[in-house]
């Protein structure tokens, strides 16, 4: 069977110098945005879920895991942070924490049951768990249902941040986003992502050589569902609300055709994707229903003759890895 | 007690549909090795065709019966040729993840043309009106829609385990480069076989027409129960996805009546409780 990424390339002196560069380069570009005039809405935006998208391509291009139910992540996060700032009144780090944390003890819980299946069956548990969860969302009283938690307080982040203006706001956000990608980058170099790498390529050989290959997806699920949760607790900021539309299925669908579009197993893939995808449903609000339509069109033409991704493509062309 | 009969016939009503859809699911996927995440959205074809023959075509239902799942099967077909058949020997995500994109294009078109709400369906003459059974009464368009499912799905078990072309089909599922090599045209029978996968979801969907109306949301949300059911009765065989499917409709109706804050959750529940008992699924084996 083929795999999914290539990264042979991976793992030499010099890939670890270009990937640093290029990390280098990302971090530069995105600081200077408060300069350029880029509305910064959409850029903090857009970094929550390139967040989530690098969070989600742990788990499917190192893990070899897709999960199709990582909105449930997002939208958990979200809903506790929300909670906990305007009906607790506590302040934003706090806020992020009982997010985060909430996203931890949902991804040990939803871990534990869906690394039981493989493959294909993971998919479907990973969607029926968080459709399980919308609809219990949909009916507890703490998310308000249909209308969502609104008008959430933005607060002083460590006493001192006023994240009601924007320039701090995009500042503080565009750090989760740096800490969280430097965390990711951190994971796949180290031994641990090496051995989920040998899993993604050959589990029963991985197996053989002594490794306990469940204890390792286990491990995998769940740095991977409480960095879905961090950029979950990170956009109730930005969007100051909470609402369904973060734990329905279609927005575990975006995050899957944000890393698509980016490149599988790539570093930089699902920042690119991320970008693309929201850059995109901004353009083409106006288009309605056609939005769905050109989204699906994406996922087809990805998958028939782009599999690599934009920065898999680009990757494969210049023998690097990135 | 009436209440507690009728959610029961809801539940067998439901569970018609999950026993389709899942018994299609499970073919396509023994011989596509692909879960056809469009599954859902040609589920709502089937619907519409059935609405547009009557209203433009003015054929009845009894016609759309045969007419939409032969449609909406050469619609499958012309995927599977033009599409699914590049995905051969490659990881099996692909599949769900192309399917996935097919299905957003399908449900998208239609929410354009349709917005999101039901357009009605009428029941047919002949099947309006109901019984009373002594215990309860008996709407009966609903216990057509029972009988008629389960005729169905044991005809595509007969087909599949019974029959000479259904020996070949799972001949091929287990290894088709061998049947290839006896001379059966492999390919083809891929091509068919996703067919009647998909019109058994669109004959599911004219069914459901007249009960919940004609939306092109109506397969979305379906298909992830679907999934669940899957998970929980295993794709090895035809007879567990049947008997799952209604099974687990039934406890739903079940749900609705005892508890009904959780009939909507209440299979995936059961997938989680199947999960940590038998992770296998309930017909045993490992994918």
């Amino acid at each position: 069977m083929t795999t999914l990424t290539d990264d042979t390339l991976r793992a030499s002196p010099r890939a670890m110098r270009d990937e640093m560069i290029a990390f280098a380069v990302m971090a530069l570009l995105l600081a200077a945005v408060p300069f350029t005039g880029v509305y910064p809405f959409f850029v903090m935006q857009a970094l929550c879920f390139a967040l989530l998208a690098c969070a989600f391509n742990l788990l499917i291009g190192y893990g070899g895991l897709l999960s199709f139910g990582h909105a449930m992540f997002l939208g958990t996060a979200g809903y506790c942070s929300a909670h906990a700032l305007k009906v607790w009144g506590l302040p934003p780090e706090l806020g992020i924490l009982v997010g985060v944390a909430a996203a931890f003890a949902l991804s040990i819980v939803t871990g534990y049951i869906s690394i039981r299946r493989q493959g294909i069956y993971f998919s479907m548990i990973t969607l029926a768990l968080s459709q399980l969860l919308y609809f219990i969302y949909l009916q507890a009283p703490f998310t308000h249902g249909e209308d969502g938690i609104q008008g959430i307080p933005q607060g002083h982040m460590f006493g001192v941040l006023d994240l009601s203006k924007p320039t701090v706001l995009y500042y503080v956000v565009l750090a989760g986003f740096l800490a969280g990608f430097l965390l990711i980058f951190r994971i796949i170099n180290s031994p641990f992502g090496e051995v989920l790498k040998s899993i993604r390529e050959n589990e029963q050989r991985a197996i053989s050589l002594g490794y306990r290959t469940d204890q390792y997806k286990f491990l995998a699920f769940v740095l991977s569902g409480t960095l879905a949760g961090f950029a979950g607790s990170l956009k109730v900021f930005v969007a100051q609300n909470a609402s369904l539309t973060d734990v329905h299925w279609s927005m575990s669908g975006e995050v899957v055709l944000m890393t698509l579009v980016g490149g599988l197993g790539t570093i930089f893939g699902p920042v690119v994707g991320a970008f693309v995808i929201i850059a995109m449903q901004q353009y083409l609000a106006s288009f309605g229903q056609w939005v769905t339509v050109i989204q699906g069109s994406i996922f087809v033409i990805c998958v028939l003759t782009f599999r690599r991704g934009v920065i898999g493509e680009i990757a494969h062309y210049f023998r690097r890895s990135l | 007690m009436q209440a507690l009969y009728a959610q029961l016939l809801v539940g067998l009503i439901n569970g018609s549909f999950y026993a389709l859809l899942s018994l299609g699911l499970a073919v396509i996927f023994g011989m596509l090795n692909i879960i056809n995440f469009a599954h859902g959205a040609l589920y709502m074809m089937g619907a519409f065709v059935a609405y547009f023959l009557l209203n433009l075509g003015g054929i009845n239902y009894w016609f759309a019966l045969l007419l939409a799942p032969i449609i909406v099967g050469i619609f499958g077909m012309i995927l599977e040729r033009t599409m699914l058949k590049f995905l051969t020997g490659l990881d099996h995500l692909y599949g769900l993840l192309l399917t996935f994109g097919i299905a957003l294009i399908v449900q998208g078109v239609f929410q354009n043309y349709f917005g999101s709400s039901g357009l009605p369906y009428a029941i047919p003459d002949q099947l309006r009106g109901g019984m009373n059974l002594g215990f309860m009464f008996l709407p009966i368009y609903r216990g057509w829609v029972v009988v008629f499912s389960l005729v169905v799905c044991l005809a595509t078990w007969y087909l599949i385990e019974k029959t000479q072309l259904g020996a070949y089909l799972r001949a091929a599922t287990e290894n088709p480069t061998l049947v290839r090599a006896f001379g059966i045209n492999v390919p083809r029978m891929i091509t068919l076989t996703y067919g009647l996968g998909v019109g058994l979801a669109a004959l599911a969907g004219v069914l459901s027409a007249p009960i919940n109306q004609v939306r092109p949301l109506m397969g979305a949300d379906l298909i992830i129960v679907v999934f669940a059911v899957v998970v929980i009765g295993g794709m090895g065989s035809i007879m567990g996805s049947i008997i799952t499917g209604f099974a687990l409709g039934v406890i739903e109706g079940l749900t609705k009546y005892f508890y009904p804050e959780a009939s909507n959750t209440v299979v995936f529940v059961l997938m989680v409780l199947v999960l940590l008992v038998k992770p296998t699924g309930l017909t045993g084996r490992a994918a």
